[in-house]
């Protein structure tokens, strides 16, 4: 029998622990997520979620505990952030893209600050994102230009332009409108059948039930459950995961 | 002779006009020339210092946090008088126009660096957080997201102080610099007629005028952009 090649783990927390004086934010969380895969987090509002995606970039640094990404410990002491931030996407619930810079801008201060592309190279990469996004006709656009899904997808380029292993959305469409969220979503499910490795704390339970390979419910800074979506939506384990759900729907 | 012939005598006399104008136009050059070297080193050591402050470093913060406090509290016209005045009991003799273009630039310097300073705070955290996730220094952040919006807001408030700090270049008259006002007074007092003041004036009018003007069109270009 030939073995199935499982697809490498990109991102590895073990044992997370984040304290806020005596708070316990995140509380021993191990988390795994290969190559390829989407994986949800959901739970209630001070569960954890938003401080676990931002320990990943170390926007937020764990108290103890490992995060490996790419099978590189990037809680170690001395390591360089800028560099491994390059390989780390990042989108944001308030889109925070730069108001005073066109949507090309955005997307390629980073490329040609950080990786030191001459203006032409980085327009070329940045204008081939926007158009990945759908939104290379807003190519001179400032953001007060464009609606909030737009935004929120020239975000998106803007974390994709540096080609990172793997993306970290948070809340990516809990400050836009209803008939706004689709566009973003469609953009995030393109991203997935392109084969991206993402993390995804979002309230988006029906995107999460068609979309995610992993659900994780997170409650007081732990994980409860984790499984698959079908798992975890129809068949949930934990008496918090069903309440939770329950209110969800409502 | 009617009361108007006497304001006009006494205001407008055409040769005292002829006859002083070009001490009034040395006069205008000389203000024109402290008011350009203040601006430009005072708003640059301004913005150094916040950027400084950014860095967070206590005893520096605090060190410029007195700085910036005892030049806002002092009138700058008694820090002039210390410094010329005073130094050479020391044995610093400084220049009147030296030390009118120090304090004038200091207390500009103090003041700007307040105002930049609020202008970066007030620059949302998710802006920093954004780009510090792509991979840019704190530098570069600061450079390239942070200051721009930063300046942006802060356009109104530093267009008045500018102007106010520019205007005490007129603080010169007491230490001797030929600047406009003293060219002016000497005039005045040569002459025994105010016509020389009232050119001067005119002068500090036409100086300003354009920069108020300026201010006010720069505000309002920054304003529609703002989201």
């Amino acid at each position: 029998m030939i073995p199935v090649p499982q697809p490498l783990p990109i991102l590895n927390v073990e044992d997370l622990h984040l304290l806020y004086g005596n708070i316990k934010a995140l509380d021993g969380i191990t988390l795994e997520a290969r190559t390829g895969e989407l994986t949800f987090l959901i739970g209630p509002s001070g569960s954890g979620k938003s401080s676990l995606l931002r320990c990943c970039n170390r926007l937020e640094d764990p108290s103890s505990g490992r995060i490996l990404v790419d099978g590189e410990d990037i809680t170690q002491r001395n390591i360089n952030l800028n560099r491994i931030r390059r390989g780390i996407g990042m989108v944001f619930q308030s889109f925070n893209l730069y108001p005073h810079m066109t949507a090309k801008g955005n997307v390629t201060l980073a490329l040609r600050k950080v990786l030191g592309k001459n203006r032409k190279e980085a327009e070329e990469i940045g204008l081939a994102q926007l158009e990945r996004v759908g939104l290379l006709d807003r190519a001179d656009h400032f953001p007060n230009q464009l609606s909030g899904g737009q935004q929120q997808r020239v975000a998106i380029a803007r974390a994709l332009a540096l080609e990172p292993k793997i993306m970290l959305f948070d809340e990516p469409t809990s400050a836009l409108d209803p008939e706004l969220v689709g566009e973003v979503l469609r953009v995030m499910r393109q991203l997935k059948e392109d084969g991206m490795t993402m993390v995804v704390v979002s309230h988006e339970m029906r995107f999460a039930k068609t979309a995610a390979d992993h659900v994780v419910f997170m409650a007081d800074g732990k994980i409860v459950e984790a499984g698959p979506p079908g798992q975890i939506f129809d068949a949930p384990c934990a008496e918090r995961t069903r309440a939770f759900l329950q209110e969800a729907h409502h | 002779m009617t009361r108007s012939e006497r304001f006009i005598d006494t205001f407008f006399k055409y040769d005292v006009m002829q006859q002083y104008w070009p001490d009034i136009l040395k006069g205008l050059f000389v203000t024109c020339q402290i008011a350009v070297l203040v601006v430009i080193f005072g708003l640059a050591l301004g913005l150094g210092l916040a950027i400084l402050r950014c860095y967070r470093v206590r005893l520096v913060n605090f060190c410029i946090i007195i700085f910036i406090d005892m030049l806002r509290a002092l009138p700058p016209l008694v820090l002039i008088l210390i410094l010329y005045f005073g130094l050479p009991n020391i044995g610093i003799t400084l220049s009147g126009y030296l030390v009118l273009w120090l304090v004038l630039t200091l207390v500009l310097a103090a003041f700007a660096e307040e105002i930049f300073w609020a202008g970066i705070l007030s620059v949302p955290q998710g802006q920093w957080q954004a780009a510090r996730s792509t991979g840019m220094g704190y530098f570069q952040t600061l450079i390239y997201v942070v200051l721009p919006q930063a300046i942006r807001m802060t356009i109104a408030p530093l267009t008045n102080r500018t102007i106010a700090i520019t205007k005490n270049t007129a603080l010169g008259m007491v230490i001797g610099v030929g600047e406009l006002l003293n060219q002016a007074t000497t005039a005045q007092s040569f002459a025994g007629n105010a016509t020389p003041l009232m050119m001067a004036t005119i002068a500090y009018f036409i100086l300003f005028i354009p920069v108020v003007y300026a201010g006010r069109r720069i505000e309002q270009a920054f304003a529609w952009r703002k989201r």
